[in-house]
């Protein structure tokens, strides 16, 4: 399996990272190495295997519905990149 | 300002002190709290210019608690949140970000009285193993400076080995406690998935990370990992088992202990020095009474392929949040949304992170979840069954930590696929949740050699022992590196 | 009630996918408050912004409402559900994905009964339910201007939902808005869900298609999108199908894709199509755990279901002899069942006057003031005051709808409006006697007249003694009274 550089612009533009000039043939060269290896995920032994998602054997423990958190906008925007009257700003959004 | 005391014990005696006899002088009066974190300040202000172990320093806060790590300083891997400290994760995405709320390992590391001096170095976003992925520069190894330290806890593997404090936090995603440990010359330990809380910690791959320790000895990671370790309601997959108390199970005799040896690890693909230091290691153990069995655990390439797919995946959902909207690097003038992000995030982050953002988008995108994601979980499940088989014939494992001690700046910088392979041995433990160590086990050529211990889910308390009978028959992990200048007199 | 007639030689199938806000007093994920109108982000704690390093921990009252919700439509509730990212970039998604239930959903299956039509026009449709799953409200971006920047509120990040997806089981408009009002009748009764549309706690979005009639296969359909009223719904999906048809019958096609109403210009809009669709790279969110319900902690909520719309109505129709209309719109929504209920709780009342009551003169009033019932200003407690007046011959329904007036415009108590306005009925026969005489006695010519044969001439009479009595004298009385004396031997009036 081998990645064409029209897919790896597609899932450049799906993760929001630009690929440009000097990095893209470097790039596709380390992400083909480890397509490659991945072919390892062929063996057949596989086939009859439940998927893992987790190495935890438990369950999802639930939380009682109770309000814990008390404004802390203050603390929590003091890091945001730009902000007024308690919204964080982004470029226009077109709908 | 320092007492004649510390004079005549000198601060040699200090930094090289295990945790349990810094607490005793403590509590005899001996010893003052602030003499003990002047004294590792001043050892960081000299020595850690050569290594760039740190990112950034804490000013000390003495807390008020009689806990058991009472005035004992430290360092945390900076991707603990501490709150109103910067942390950085190692990447310019958030190079100035101060943290406003505490992970809840820095909140019982407070609580237990341990002073934080500052936030360690490592790969950016935990991804590496080396510590040449930092935005904040390479770490050098303390004990050969053309040397890597091993990654991605780097920072805070040199920083324990060259004595800056007396131990460090750090975390495991694939290795990352476990390898740098390996390659400083240090005790880690990496205990099993769901030990230590997760909350705060930033997240590489959330079924993968687990946060740990780094420090001289079994019997000092043995005392921090009591305070670390326990249920947390704030992490989902933290486990409610019960927390044993570490450090008084350290002298029980291993006598009659079941040492597996897996036969595949010990190929060609392991450096023969490196093999001899650790079979001499695995020797050790039997010479204290333990049998040793060979066991079969194959499959290695198989979990790496895996692990190269999942936690990938994982990464490239958990570093969505990184958008420049709420926190962190954000481009100058974005000229819509689409541009923000992007820009945002190809500069706000490494080529190692965008590498794997860019494998686990592709591994999850329409089309290939079946036969990437799916494929690589039931990789993990077979891998997970191969430890299982060989824990109904041992009780610990042993093996080594790398195929190869600490490598050369720069060797591997250029191949990816090839650094990967570093991890063989240790990502098989993280795809099962395991617990595993890495204890110093000897040189080759200058460079330090760590021997592997990995353990049943939950049996930290037996691998800490293990590795506690070993450190009383070597001194491997009491070697100090030669730092040159005036670390001669230590 | 829309007349809305689907263009012959074609059906319409629709689906509907229904966001309902659970009414959780803290988050799906965190112990932020959910209550709507706080200072923007002041409601976000760190885990709803998706600080780095933050975990979700799952809310018990989010899984125990999503529960409720499938027990009440006879579902099937998953022993094991659980959850899974949905992966795409937007400003108000402060975690770059939303949590929800892709694989494993917690509520499988069942249906709803809804009736559409009246009289002997009703038919019964049983709607199907696809599955309910559990998922995280995102932010809001307010498109106010910020010097050319959108303003992003999280707020309501992480503000629990079910998301409601029903089978492809609908025919026409009206059915769609049935089904979406039995829904919204559902979760209000359940108590799971304000139903508020306007602030967005219930929102629908409908999959439309048409195919000509008797074609079984499906057409290509269209996606509407955050549809908030059904009045919008109803209309929204009259124009697609229009649109959809006429596309088809001038030889086009339809493209699938997702569509915006705009209820300014009654029509929906192109928002995109499948081909820039996201790819959402789902995956099991690794943070979270399966979600396990044993059969005692099931078994405990099936305990908690309160009498819903369907139940509800079958036992007004045979408790209280309602019509099947009647007990529907009673039902049809918790505020107005439970209001009925309060009405009617009076010793003696009477549920037909009640009802009637109910349905027209408070939902005349509510109509015109724009208010819910549970902001009636005539609360139930004064209604049964009212009515009760009308059962024992104080007020007749004439003088009661004045009273129900001054109810609504001025408050107070009924006997206080009654006595201040002398509205009192004039029930005392002797009295009525009196008036009916003298009303007699004023017009022999009529009188004549009347009983000559002219008998529509009744009327006159009981205007004159309502004029003379300024209209509290009780009707009934009044009737009796002027049939005794003009029709009846002994009057005096003969003499």
């Amino acid at each position: 399996m081998s990645l064409t550089n029209d897919q790896l612009q597609d899932v450049a533009n799906l993760a929001r990272i630009s690929v440009e000039d000097g990095w893209t043939d470097g790039l596709r060269r380390d992400l083909n190495a480890i397509l490659d290896q991945a072919r390892l995920l062929d063996d057949p032994r596989l086939d009859a295997i439940e998927p893992m998602a987790h190495p935890l054997d438990q369950t999802q423990r639930l939380r009682a519905d109770t309000v814990s958190e008390t404004d802390q906008r203050v603390t929590m925007m003091a890091a945001a990149p730009a902000q007024e009257g308690g919204l964080f700003l982004v470029p226009k959004v077109i709908e | 300002m320092s007492t004649n005391d510390s004079f005549e014990r000198g601060e040699a005696a200090l930094i090289n002190a295990p945790i349990t006899q810094l607490k005793a002088w403590l509590a005899d009066g001996s010893l003052d709290a602030g003499h003990l974190t002047g004294a590792f300040q001043r050892r960081i202000d000299s020595i850690d210019p050569m290594l760039n172990s740190l990112i950034s320093r804490v000013e000390p806060v003495v807390p008020r608690s009689d806990g058991a790590l009472a005035g004992i300083p430290y360092v945390h891997k900076d991707i603990f949140c501490a709150k109103s400290t910067r942390t950085t994760c190692g990447s310019r995405m958030l190079a100035d970000w101060v943290a406003p709320y505490d992970s809840t390992v820095h909140e019982r590391l407070t609580q237990s009285g341990a002073v934080l001096l500052g936030k360690a170095n490592m790969d950016e976003f935990a991804m590496g193993s080396s510590n040449e992925s930092s935005h904040f520069g390479a770490v050098a190894n303390p004990w050969d400076s053309n040397a890597v330290p091993g990654g991605s806890s780097g920072g805070s593997a040199a920083a324990v080995a060259a004595r800056l404090v007396p131990f460090a936090t750090g975390t495991d995603t694939g290795g990352s406690i476990r390898q740098p440990a390996a390659f400083c010359g240090v005790t880690g330990i990496k205990p099993t998935y769901g030990r230590v809380s997760r909350y705060g910690m930033i997240a590489y791959a959330s079924s993968f990370d687990q946060g740990g320790v780094i420090a001289k000895s079994a019997a000092d990671c043995a005392l921090v990992l009591g305070e670390m370790a326990g249920f947390d309601p704030k992490d989902s997959t933290s486990s409610d088992e019960a927390v044993p108390d570490y450090l008084a199970g350290l002298g029980a005799s291993i006598k009659g202990l079941r040492v597996g040896v897996p036969t595949q690890w010990f190929s060609d693909a392991l450096d023969s020095a490196v093999g001899d230091a650790v079979t001499a290691a695995i020797d050790e153990l039997r010479a204290a009474g333990a049998e040793t069995v060979e066991i079969d655990l194959p499959d290695a390439d198989i979990a790496l392929a895996a692990y190269y797919l999942l936690a990938p995946a994982e990464a490239s959902s958990n570093l969505s949040r990184f958008d420049g909207v709420r926190f962190g690097y954000r481009c100058e003038d974005p000229k819509d949304l689409q541009d923000l992000y992007e820009r945002s995030r190809s500069e706000g982050f490494g080529a190692e992170v965008k590498r794997r953002i860019l494998v686990g988008t592709y591994a999850l995108s329409a089309g290939y979840y079946d036969a990437f994601y799916r494929r690589a979980q039931m990789a993990r499940r077979l891998v997970t069954d191969h430890f299982q088989r060989a824990f109904e014939q041992c009780d610990v494992i042993a093996g080594p930590v790398t195929p190869t001690p600490a490598f050369d700046r720069g060797a591997h910088s250029d191949d990816p696929a090839k650094m990967y392979l570093e991890d063989i041995f240790t990502i098989p433990v993280n795809l099962a949740g395991l617990p595993g160590m890495s204890v110093p086990a000897g040189f080759v050529d200058g460079r330090p050699v760590g021997l592997q211990l990995i353990g049943r889910h939950f049996d930290e308390a037996r691998l800490l022992n293990v590795a506690h009978q070993y450190q009383q028959r070597v001194d491997w992990h009491t070697r100090i590196p030669p730092l040159g200048g005036d670390s001669s007199n230590y | 009630m829309s007349d809305y007639v689907i263009p012959s030689g074609w059906e319409a199938v629709i689906g509907l996918e229904i966001h309902a806000q659970l009414a959780t007093r803290s988050k799906i994920f965190s112990g932020a408050s959910t209550a709507f109108g706080a200072e923007p982000n002041a409601q976000a704690c760190a885990v709803d912004l998706g600080l780095p390093g933050v975990l979700p921990v799952l809310n018990e009252g989010a899984v125990r409402m999503a529960s409720l919700f499938g027990l009440a439509i006879d579902a099937e509730i998953s022993r094991v559900s659980s959850f899974d990212r949905k992966n795409y970039f937007y400003p108000d998604l402060p975690k770059g994905y939303q949590t929800t239930q892709l694989a494993r959903p917690i509520v499988v299956g069942g249906q709803v009964t809804i009736t559409t039509g009246e009289g002997k026009q009703a038919r019964e449709h049983t709607i199907n339910v696809t599955r309910a799953h559990l998922e995280e409200d995102a932010g809001k971006s307010l498109h106010e201007d910020f010097h050319g920047m959108t303003g992003i509120d999280l707020n309501r990040a992480g503000t629990p939902l079910i998301e409601i997806v029903s089978e492809p089981d609908m025919r026409s408009p009206e059915q769609a808005v049935a089904y979406a009002r039995k829904i919204h009748a559902i979760v209000q009764y359940l108590g799971i869900c304000d139903g508020n549309m306007q602030e967005g706690s219930f929102r629908v979005d409908a999959n439309v298609s048409v195919r000509p009639e008797g074609e079984t296969a499906f057409g290509t359909r269209a996606e509407i999108k955050n549809v908030n009223s059904f009045r919008f719904l109803q209309r929204a999906i009259e124009f697609e199908i229009e649109r959809q048809v006429d596309l088809l019958e001038t030889g086009g096609e339809v493209v699938q894709c997702t569509r915006l109403y705009d209820p300014d210009r009654d029509e929906t809009r192109l928002m995109r199509t499948k081909e820039d669709a996201d790819d959402y790279r789902y995956f099991p969110c690794p943070d979270l755990l399966p979600v396990v319900l044993d059969e005692a902690t099931i078994e405990s909520w099936r305990a908690e279901l309160p009498e819903l719309p369907d139940a509800k109505a079958g036992r007004y129709q045979s408790e209280y002899g309602l019509s099947a209309y009647d007990a529907g719109v009673l039902t049809a929504s918790r505020a107005t069942a439970e209001y009925f209920e309060a009405v009617i709780a009076r010793d003696g009342a009477d549920p037909k006057l009640a009802a009637n009551w109910v349905m027209g003169e408070v939902a005349a009033l509510l109509n015109r003031l724009e208010l819910e019932i549970n902001e009636c200003p005539v609360p139930a407690d004064k209604l049964a005051d009212l009515l009760e007046r009308i059962g024992d011959g104080t007020l007749s329904n004439k003088l009661g709808r004045e009273v129900f007036e001054a109810l609504a415009e001025e408050g107070g108590s009924v006997d206080a409006i009654i006595e201040a306005r002398g509205l009192k009925q004039i029930s005392d026969t002797g009295a009525i006697e009196a008036m009916v005489d003298e009303v007699i006695a004023a017009n022999p010519g009529q009188v004549e007249a009347y009983r000559g044969g002219k008998d529509k001439l009744f009327g006159f009479f009981v205007g004159q003694v309502m004029k003379a009595a300024k209209g509290k004298a009780n009707p009934q009385a009044v009737n009796d009274v002027l049939k005794r004396r003009l029709d009846g031997p002994d009057d005096p009036g003969v003499v």
